[in-house]
């Protein structure tokens, strides 16, 4: 296990659930509700500073009973050194906290992780939509059961060339 | 006449004893909205902004973005790893290379492929051609914007002898898709050798010149010295990257901090800035196209021969050659891009310094010739999230040159 995977496990004992490092990225699965006080570690240790927010992410596996992971990446100057974030939630309940409040550019990105995997984050000071117009109710295209090609709203549109069907 | 004046100070008096007297007009006063876009020529793309206005200063700016989404990653979840090569083409239409380049860089570290040192320079030397075309677009239309028209011709004067060879080189000025996963397309012919030779003696004196429009231009100054202003601290904790976070003092650059290709064999610089102001991330991109010829010309001095492309079969494409005259080599061909090939389970992170900053891909993999997810971190979309905090107090006229500081493209903003 590296070093810095090692420093939160000893920080906030309990709190990883799993520890991947391949290719050379580290990738640390830690528990929702422990995520926000393992961002600001992370960001407020004076011997890491992870003070540059990479991107933040989602996948859905729609098979497991945690279906939704959340993914932020955050780079550290100092270090040199990337890691990445992970929390896993269930659909039933799919918030997390948001780290609007540590890192400043998480708030367009979480607004995108909203609008595509249609996962919430407590706390967000403006949760609403940001590629997807506002009134687009077909659901979060980003989600595994979402069709290809959309569900049927695109149809509805009149061209103005065109034959009313 | 006399009248009239007197009627005023009457009327604006002030009576010390009962400020809230009679004579007092009551002025209205509240914030205005207005929708900025989604069709406005300064925008690069389409984007619509609502500025909220305390007379002509902006109070708070909301971008609304999703006009050119398209859904590039569902798109790429449904096709294998070779057929989403030209996707990324259309992400940030202006420098394609780039995107194509950090794309291939990407599955080669799932893939743990090495890729031969002549692709590598090959490479870098047209991510650097790439370069230049970004910057020089950047400089002509951030001019435009402000009003210089001559900058913008001069640039894209320069810029289309660029495109031209683009165009030789791959057979297209601008989707060019010429990466591939494991080295590149095609070599390079002679005469793509001497023209680029040729277009390196000419473009530095041509450099100067875009600059001395600009240097003492009074209005450039005034324009762009003192505006959009972003601490280092907030430049890393909105996520800026690129020159947008170099003008405030960081040198991150990710040739330099995680080194890749050709890049650890040149020697360059990274110019940083100090005030974080749309100047100095002006005088970032004309130094770095000083640069940019700077690494092409050691490319072209170290460059060995040997293949441009991985000798990876189950991975990487047959040379087109054989492709036609070999039935094993065209069998090959087909399955790669109707399969794809077998890409292990995990996931990994790539980033890779474009001229706009940051272009990363995130990609998950189950095992399979298809993406389980890829996400694109796109520098643009992220500086954009920066935009109200920078454009705090400036007047409805910056709102213009403050997208522009960002070189803003809305093709890779919306994906």
């Amino acid at each position: 296990m590296s070093q810095l995977a090692k420093r939160i496990e000893d920080t906030f004992p309990g709190a990883c659930t799993k520890v991947v490092e391949w290719r050379g990225d580290l990738a640390v699965t830690v528990k929702p509700e422990t995520l926000h006080d393992v961002a600001r570690f992370l960001r407020d240790d004076p011997a890491m500073r992870f003070d540059y927010i990479v991107h933040v992410s989602s996948v859905d596996w729609p098979d497991d009973e945690e279906r939704f992971e959340v993914v932020y990446e955050v780079y550290s100057i100092r270090m040199r050194q990337r890691v990445r974030l992970k929390t896993r939630v269930p659909e039933s309940d799919c918030i997390v906290d948001s780290l609007t409040d540590i890192w400043k550019g998480a708030d367009f990105m979480e607004r995108e992780v909203y609008d595509m995997m249609g996962i919430r984050f407590r706390n967000h000071p403006d949760l609403r939509r940001i590629l997807m117009p506002d009134e687009y109710e077909e659901g979060y295209p980003l989600r595994k059961d979402f069709p290809l090609r959309g569900k049927g709203w695109r149809d509805t549109f009149e061209f103005l060339d065109e034959p009313t069907r | 006449m006399a009248q009239f004046e007197d009627q005023r100070t009457t009327v604006y008096k002030i009576d010390p004893e009962h400020p809230e007297s009679e004579t007092l007009p009551t002025l209205r006063t509240e914030e205005l909205l207005l929708n900025m876009g989604p069709q406005h020529p300064s925008t690069h793309g389409v984007l619509k902004v609502i500025l909220e206005l305390e007379g002509e200063r902006l109070v708070k700016s909301t971008p609304v973005m999703g006009f050119l989404h398209r859904g590039v990653e569902k798109l790429a979840e449904e096709g294998t790893y070779h057929q989403f090569i030209p996707h990324t083409d259309r992400l940030d239409y202006v420098c394609a290379m780039y995107n194509n380049f950090a794309y291939c860089r990407a599955v080669e570290k799932l893939m743990n492929i090495t890729v031969p040192d002549r692709a590598e320079y090959l490479r870098t030397i047209v991510a650097e051609i790439q370069r230049i075309i970004g910057h020089q677009f950047w400089l002509g239309t951030q001019a435009l914007d402000i009003g210089a028209m001559t900058v913008f011709f001069y640039c894209f004067r320069d810029r289309e002898i660029l495109l031209d060879w683009f165009d030789e080189l791959c057979g297209a000025r601008l989707t060019t898709s010429w990466y591939r996963i494991g080295g590149v397309e095609r070599d390079f012919t002679p005469s793509l050798f001497a023209k680029l030779k040729q277009f390196l003696d000419y473009f530095p004196p041509k450099i100067d010149e875009y600059v001395i429009f600009l240097e003492k231009n009074r209005i450039w100054l005034a324009r762009t010295k003192g505006v959009a202003v972003i601490s280092a601290e907030d430049a890393l904790s909105f996520g800026l990257s690129g020159p947008t976070l170099r003008g405030s003092g960081v040198d991150f650059d990710l040739r330099k901090y995680e080194p890749y290709s050709a890049y650890p064999k040149c020697e360059f610089s990274v110019p940083v800035g100090k005030n974080g102001d749309t100047y100095d991330r002006y005088w970032i991109r004309v130094q770095e196209l000083y640069e940019s010829v700077k690494i092409i010309r050691q490319c072209l001095e170290q460059i060995q021969d040997g293949p441009v492309m991985a000798d990876v079969p189950s991975v990487t494409l047959p040379p087109k050659e054989r492709v036609f005259t070999n039935l094993e080599s065209m069998i090959q061909q087909f399955k790669l891009f109707s399969q794809g090939f077998n890409a292990p389970p995990g996931e990994i992170y790539c980033g890779t310094e474009a001229h706009k900053g940051e272009l990363g891909f995130y990609i998950v993999s189950t095992g399979g010739g298809k993406p389980y997810r890829l996400k694109i971190r796109a520098p643009s979309f992220i500086h954009m999230g920066a935009f109200d905090h920078m454009s705090k107090g400036y007047m409805i006229s910056d709102a213009v040159t403050i997208f522009g500081t960002y070189d803003i493209v809305m093709g890779e903003c919306d994906r």
